[in-house]
């Protein structure tokens, strides 16, 4: 059952992340494994996650999550991987996770640490509908301190704009 | 004229021989307008080696970056008295000058220096000014911009700021090696030593009013902390490590209280703390970003930048609390306000979309009050006004590296200071210091 999930999770994956796919920052999207179609659809409590998941679950193993200008709404494309994050802190009480907001160098500094925070925060609250609980997830926001893409550019702003997830307890 | 401002400038780098880690001052643009005023070379009446600082260049460099003077170039200088006895009155005439200045360096007490200065007022054939100002042996230049300031108050009848120093934060190399440094130099940009260094980001610095401490932001606990720190000693302490945002601290005037940003209750509010009993108020309740609180000069207002309509502009709330007055309302986006000592001019960064530019909106007229932009730039931010009002410090994008401009408040001047290597922003400029 667990396989059945994630492959669904994969399937989810695929076809809401192809577009974004490009931006993802920790790996690309794995090659999508064949679906067994003939297995009956299942709720996705299902399955467990465990820590090793981390490491090979095309879903878990994205964690970087990209923010419009200005903006901390939660895009459409970003909703699987909140999904399974949140699931996982579901299955796994134990863990943790450090959500790193941040913003493009676009505004004034403090202004892009309390947008960071808010781009964290609607993060948290995403992962909290999917199963996490508030006690699992911690806010930093560094504001526009820690850009990963340092040119003044659409596409490097597009990159900046974003909540990294972070574990800190598997 | 911006010919021979550069020159001058070019003149002035290689007479004092600028070392490749300093800040380094270019003039971008010139004021024809300017009054003209000629900084005669200072005698050297020293017993050992002339010193190696250039006390004129020092002070005709200051009078050039205010917008208000014009030196006279020193290739232009074909006279060179040392004192008004000397001076051929005519020949500064015909040069067009206003204001002549002659002066010496001698010997004082304990390897310290002694500079005696005239300040002559060409059309009148008299001394406006006549005075002498001590100097240690390694502070020529700090003795040289007290004389500038003392020439720029006798003639504008308006405090020089020259003599004081400015803030800044800069970051240097990348990913793993990138190191921030909150770093102090004197106004034009010389003499610059570290406060602090980290491998986490700093940001924010704010001067006490006394211009002994500075306040500022760091991450080398993992989340943001305001931190105060002594200068001389580098003696400092965590004033405020709440959970979530700690940022954005500012000195009150009298340098009794702390207002900051903190997100403990959620989102970014205004407080202010109390630093002897580093109680804190909180002064916004409000769900949307408060954040970049500065004092009105009188100790009773803070201005700070809030989205609570849509996007971020400056509003005033009483320091003690109540109901927020939206003060901008041109433009999509002004935020981190700079006031002036009138407290009526107050310097933000403007703009929307991709082009950030430094204004100023004036109230001294009532009303809404009158907005004009400073700078060209597409994301120039972190503006400071220096504690006399003439000029504003602000941060630029160039490429990928951010430089310090400062522009006269009038727009007549404005000038880079660029550091060597790496990335320099969030300037601030210092209160007067005392004599």
């Amino acid at each position: 059952m667990k396989n059945t999930t994630r492959l669904l999770l994969a399937a989810l994956v695929c076809t809401g992340m192809v577009a974004c796919a490009k931006k993802v920052k920790e790996e690309p999207v794995a090659p999508s494994e064949p679906v067994d179609t003939t297995q009956t659809q299942t709720t996705t409590t299902e399955g467990a996650y465990g820590p090793e998941d981390l490491d090979t679950d095309s879903c878990l193993r994205q964690r970087v999550v990209y923010f419009d200008y200005d903006r901390a709404d939660i895009r459409a494309e970003s909703q699987a991987i909140l999904a399974c994050h949140g699931k996982y802190l579901r299955d796994r009480p134990s863990s943790a996770m450090t959500l790193e907001g941040h913003a493009d160098e676009r505004g004034t500094r403090e202004y892009n640490l309390g947008l960071g925070e808010r781009r964290g925060n609607a993060t948290s609250q995403a992962l909290q509908a999917n199963g996490g609980s508030a006690g699992q997830i911690n806010v930093v926001s560094y504001g526009e301190e820690r850009p990963t893409c340092s040119e003044s550019s659409d596409d490097c702003w597009s990159k900046n704009r974003r909540v990294e997830i972070v574990y800190t307890a598997k | 004229m911006m010919r021979s401002l550069s020159l001058a400038c070019l003149l002035f780098v290689a007479l004092t021989g600028v070392a490749s880690a300093q800040l380094k001052i270019d003039i971008t643009n010139g004021n024809p307008s300017a009054t003209p005023i000629a900084v005669v070379p200072f005698g050297a009446e020293t017993a050992g080696l002339p010193p190696e600082t250039d006390v004129a260049a020092v002070i005709s460099a200051d009078f050039n970056r205010s917008g208000q003077f014009r030196g006279l170039p020193r290739q232009d200088i074909v006279e060179l008295p040392t004192r008004s006895a000397d001076v051929k009155y005519p020949t500064w005439n015909v040069l067009k000058q206003d204001y002549l200045v002659v002066g010496r360096v001698l010997d004082a007490e304990g390897g310290a220096y002694r500079i005696e200065f005239e300040l002559l007022d060409v059309a009148k054939q008299s001394a406006l000014l006549r005075l002498a100002v001590g100097a240690r042996p390694n502070d020529l230049r700090g003795a040289a911009h007290q004389i500038a300031d003392l020439i720029y108050e006798k003639i504008l009848n308006v405090r020089g700021a020259f003599w004081t120093r400015i803030a800044y934060i800069t970051s240097t190399g990348t990913g793993q090696s990138r190191q921030y440094a909150l770093m102090v130099a004197d106004s034009d940009g010389y003499n610059p030593q570290t406060v602090v260094r980290s491998r986490e980001p700093l940001l924010s610095p704010n001067w006490s009013p006394d211009g002994k401490r500075l306040a500022y932001v760091s991450f080398e606990r993992g989340n943001s902390s305001i931190y105060i720190q002594e200068i001389s000693t580098g003696s400092r302490q965590v004033v405020a490590s709440y959970k979530g945002i700690n940022g954005a601290p500012a000195f009150s005037p009298d340098g009794s209280r702390l207002a900051m940003t903190l997100s403990m209750s959620g989102n970014p509010e205004i407080y202010v703390m109390d630093l002897a009993s580093r109680r804190t108020t909180q002064i916004t309740r409000h769900f949307s970003i408060d954040t970049e609180a500065q004092w009105t000069p009188d100790g009773q207002n803070l201005v700070f930048t809030s989205d609570r309509a849509g996007k971020p502009q400056l509003y005033q709330v009483p320091a003690s609390g109540g109901d927020p007055v939206r003060v901008t309302f041109s433009g999509e986006y002004n935020a981190k306000a700079s006031l002036a000592f009138d407290g009526k001019r107050i310097a933000m960064a403007q703009g929307g979309g991709n082009v950030y530019r430094i204004a100023v909106l004036d109230r001294s007229l009532g009303g809404s009050g009158e907005m004009r932009t400073l700078s060209p730039g597409n994301l120039d931010e972190s503006p400071s006004f220096a504690p006399n009002g003439s000029m504003i410090l602000y941060a630029a994008r160039e490429g990928s590296r951010g430089v310090l401009y400062a522009v006269s408040t009038n727009g007549a001047v404005r000038q880079r200071l660029v550091l060597a290597d790496g990335d320099v922003r969030e300037p601030a400029w210092s209160p007067f210091r005392q004599r």
